[in-house]
């Protein structure tokens, strides 16, 4: 066999390294790294939360997740958004893994979704958590962290958890679609009906499909159901995950 | 190519053996560390948002 034979192979199983090392290898190490930061910043907003509250002990002291009938909080507290590449929001989907979290930044180019801290992008101008319109978030779908790899999975009624410094914001999924990249149709206030004067709380996640491939857009949508403030302490689905970082 | 890096190789066959896993491992971590995270830069063109082009 001659070298140029050798160089053949040498360069064929470094392509193979290379998909090893992008697809799974830095995939996973990315996700770790985006997992931790966004339990990190949670963790951050329930301190916060609960040093304000002691410095003013005349508000409601916290409620324990109680089994009765839900208490309702009112209208969702709608924050700012941030500037670019800020992270703002941590997203929690059980159906994702039942220790899934990722940090929500702002902006949607590659210094967030392919960032090792964020790795989910809210599309600037679409509305944030909790807020009459579209809350429009994207993630990659494979390596890099692969945020929504599992975004073809979601069913019916399946939660999508938002939490901010403000408090937890209930999701609950509705169906899936899939569209040409050009569509931007989703991220309108009312999905595909631009004009409409929005009345629901949407949610709206957007990622590649088929899997490794970038002909088409996978669409998730959701509809809020409820919102608790912080104080309130996390919906039960994802408590166990929440409170195991306030001890990790 | 690599007849002649295994002739080059001092040692014992077991030695050699030894040293060839070695130069990989080496060879894997500068690609993991390096290389790959500067490929992955230029051909990372995975679209996942919506926009008009």
């Amino acid at each position: 066999m001659g070298v140029f034979g050798e160089l053949l192979i040498t360069a064929g199983v470094l392509v193979l390294a290379f998909l090893v090392w992008q697809l799974w290898w830095n995939d996973m190490v990315m996700a770790g790294q985006q997992s931790e930061a966004a339990a990190e910043i949670s963790q951050t907003w329930i301190d916060e939360d609960r040093s304000s509250r002691d410095q003013a002990p005349a508000a409601p002291a916290a409620t324990e997740p109680s089994k009765s009938a839900p208490v309702d909080f009112g209208e969702p507290v709608v924050g700012e958004a941030p500037s670019n590449a800020k992270s703002f929001a941590v997203l929690y989907v059980p159906r994702f893994g039942t220790d899934y979290h990722r940090s929500i930044a702002e902006g949607i180019g590659n210094d967030v979704l392919s960032s090792s801290r964020l790795g989910v992008g809210h599309y600037p101008g679409t509305q944030m958590p909790g807020e009459v319109g579209n809350f429009a978030v994207a993630a990659h779908r494979s390596a890099n962290g692969g945020g929504m790899h599992l975004i073809n999975e979601l069913r019916l009624g399946d939660a999508i958890y938002v939490q901010t410094a403000d408090g937890y914001y209930t999701y609950r999924f509705r169906d899936l679609e899939y569209v040409a990249p050009t569509e931007v149709a989703v991220l309108a206030p009312v999905p595909h009906d631009p004009d409409a004067a929005p009345v629901d709380r949407f949610i709206t996640l957007t990622s590649c499909n088929p899997l490794l491939s970038t002909a088409e857009r996978i669409i998730a949508y959701g509809v809020l159901e409820a919102w608790q403030p912080t104080s309130a302490g996390p919906p039960a689905e994802v408590a166990a995950v929440i409170n195991a970082q306030a001890q990790g | 190519m690599y007849a002649a890096l295994w002739r080059i190789l001092p040692g014992p066959i077991w030695l050699r053996v030894v040293l060839v896993f070695l130069l990989i491992a080496v060879v894997l971590f500068t690609l993991a560390t390096w290389v790959f995270p500067w490929v992955d830069a230029i051909v990372n063109n995975q679209e996942v948002t919506v926009g008009s082009p």
